[in-house]
């Protein structure tokens, strides 16, 4: 008799442990973020993780690997990616990738509004939102300019002074950027498919002629950075960061904007579709925004975010260079992607291979 | 004692067949199955054959292929012909401690994966790397040299990769040759290249065969040291894979171009079997 309530109180212990175990597993849960590098960093995760108790997974990757990857599980594996603006409605529409964003659990008062809205505005697919900013930046020229002072526009990437030591991608960016410095106007053309055809075909041509000029295409950001710092590239195509970081090593290597306007990408937080902890994906937005966090990101990024008030708290030198590299009018020139009609990439694709067959 | 040696084969053969299965031939199915279908609206697809013409018809991608093919070929003959005499030392020439350490320094490049291997390369040829700075110093060269980013980089990092998987399977058959006989070559009056001719590649064609084989789909589908010892003119058949999958969102034409590999692949190995007289069966046997 007596064994027995003793086993009953230990089943009822055990049980009560359970389900407290329970519990908590339902208020504290893992956010699996698919991220680019340094837009998570070690401090701001570690923050995060005391204040609300959830714990963060970070995946590090990029805009193609990002879609690739939801893709390929119809949306799942992940609880929070974070694609540019431009590459959320063409791959919904197509792939139905994502979900969409609840704006109410989304302290919209820590965004900057014009921010805020462009992107609402871009990735409304059927009426829904699907995607609320984070990070910006832009692409342009990273330029040595005690050897490449010529170069103003992508343009002049091709031109004699600089042959074989001007390197650039061998993706969109690089035809968009290229068709601006031509006069063209490819974002006009996104609509029409012919037009968008007829209009790669010029630059295709363009960069088949540019060739011999380039020392190689690069893949990944450090690569680009050891080209330039070898010395053995004085002119590449490249984002803002990539030539800020540059310029803290060597004053001669800085970020230009290209005449024709660098091209300017926000980077968004977005929901996957099959997503399992909405609640802590919405916790760790309302968190990064804060301005303070939104700064501490920025260190470690080298980008802005769409945080109001975060650039007061941000490191004088990065502020500096910023400044340098964007004149007022240099700003109001940023032409910014709007989003890529699906299919699109298939001639652009056509276009890339061939400029790499290319002799 | 029936029942028990078959309840042991049910239970050996079973991981292989989930593995295979699970693994390689669902996977495959699925493959087919996308490749075999083209898109005609935003998320509307019917069944074609649209994606294998595209191959066929654009001359850019069969270019890729052939281009892909035949420095593989280069690759794998060069292979063979730094390996053998490698191999033929260790097997032969050298004996004991000396035998171990060899066959040791051909392994320790692998302790490292492929991507530290390229990098090294990379950091040896490239304009202000080692191999350039090195001539300069000497006075053979006025200024800095590219040796970076054309074909024959492409080859020398092929050949590197795979200098292992010719020599193992060499140094086995070779291991296998009795000594003897090629004392009895020479006794008959043997020179040395005849001895090599008439005794020794004979007995070594499996293990030539196989290292072959290997070493030709290896190189055939090696994606990282083509792309960055290539840069801009690299231009591999797996990199057009990898961007129809992942840059262009294109899996149709991926899957597609997967398939066209795996077939045009086998049939380039068949060929050559023919071509030299060889059986896949004596080669594993």
């Amino acid at each position: 008799m007596h064994l027995r309530s003793k086993k009953l109180k230990l089943v009822v212990s055990v049980a009560t442990f359970g389900l407290l175990g329970l519990t908590q597993a339902t208020s504290a849960d893992t956010l699996r973020l698919l991220t680019w590098g340094g837009y998570a960093p070690e401090n701001v995760v570690e923050m995060f993780e005391k204040e609300t108790g959830h714990t963060v997974e970070v995946t590090k990757s990029n805009n193609e690997e990002m879609i690739a990857k939801l893709r390929a599980t119809g949306g799942g594996g992940f609880d929070l990616a974070q694609p540019s603006q431009d590459r959320i409605a063409g791959p919904q529409a197509e792939f139905g990738i994502y979900k969409p964003i609840d704006l109410s659990k989304i302290d919209a008062s820590q965004f900057i509004t014009s921010m805020l809205e462009a992107t609402k505005g871009n990735t409304t697919v059927d009426g829904e939102v699907y995607g609320v900013p984070h990070v910006w930046g832009t692409s342009g020229l990273v330029l040595d300019t005690s050897k490449a002072a010529s170069v103003k526009d992508y343009t002049d990437l091709c031109s004699d002074d600089v042959a074989g030591k001007v390197s650039y991608r061998l993706k969109r960016p690089t035809l968009i950027g290229f068709a601006f410095a031509m006069g063209l106007d490819p974002f006009a053309a996104y609509g029409d498919e012919a037009a968008y055809t007829e209009l790669m075909e010029k630059v295709e041509a363009k960069l088949i002629e540019c060739k011999p000029n380039v020392k190689t295409y690069w893949g990944g950001g450090d690569e680009l950075m050891n080209l330039v710092r070898s010395g053995e590239v004085v002119a590449s195509m490249a984002w803002d960061t990539g030539g800020w970081k540059l310029n803290s090593d060597n004053p001669d290597i800085t970020f230009v904007a290209p005449a024709s306007g660098a091209l300017g990408w926000i980077d968004t937080f977005v929901l996957p579709a099959k997503g399992k902890a909405d609640d802590a994906a919405y916790a760790w937005i309302n968190f990064v925004m804060q301005p303070k966090v939104a700064a501490m990101i920025t260190d470690a990024a080298g980008n802005f975010t769409a945080s109001k008030g975060a650039d007061e708290f941000v490191a004088a030198d990065l502020k500096a260079r910023y400044q340098a590299s964007f004149p007022p009018e240099a700003v109001d020139n940023i032409k910014w992607y709007p989003p890529v009609p699906a299919g699109l990439e298939a001639i652009e694709g056509g276009v890339l291979d061939r400029v790499k067959a290319a002799n | 004692m029936r029942e028990g040696t078959r309840i042991g084969f049910i239970l050996l053969v079973t991981p292989l067949l989930l593995w295979l299965t699970l693994l390689i031939v669902i996977p495959h199915i699925d493959m087919l199955l996308i490749s075999l279908r083209e898109r005609v609206g935003v998320g509307e697809y019917q069944f074609s054959a649209a994606n294998y013409l595209t191959f066929l018809q654009e001359p850019l991608y069969l270019w890729t292929f052939l281009r892909t093919a035949v420095m593989s070929v280069t690759a794998t003959l060069i292979t063979l012909l730094v390996a053998f005499p490698v191999a033929y030392y260790i097997a032969k020439m050298a004996k004991g401690r000396v035998k171990s350490l060899l066959f040791l320094l051909c392994l320790v490049p692998f302790w490292v994966s492929e991507l530290v291997r390229t990098f090294g390369w990379m950091i040896l040829l490239r304009e202000t790397g080692i191999v350039s700075s090195l001539l300069q110093y000497l006075g053979l060269v006025d200024g800095p040299v590219e040796m970076l980013y054309n074909d024959a980089a492409i080859m020398t990092g092929l050949v590197y990769t795979s200098m292992l998987f010719m020599v193992v399977p060499l140094i086995t058959t070779l291991g296998s040759l009795d000594d003897a006989v090629i004392e009895a070559g020479y006794d008959l009056g043997g020179s040395g290249p005849s001895i090599l001719r008439e005794i020794i590649i004979p007995h070594a064609m499996p293990g030539i065969v196989s290292g072959c084989i290997v070493v030709f789909m290896l190189s055939l589908g090696n994606y990282l040291t083509p792309t960055m010892l290539g840069g801009k003119d690299s231009l591999w058949f797996t990199e057009l894979i990898y961007s129809q999958f992942i840059v262009r969102f294109n899996w149709e034409l991926g899957a597609a171009f997967g398939f066209v590999l795996l077939f045009l692949s086998s049939f380039i190995v068949w060929a050559m079997l023919r071509l030299t007289g060889q059986t896949l069966e004596k080669t594993m046997g």
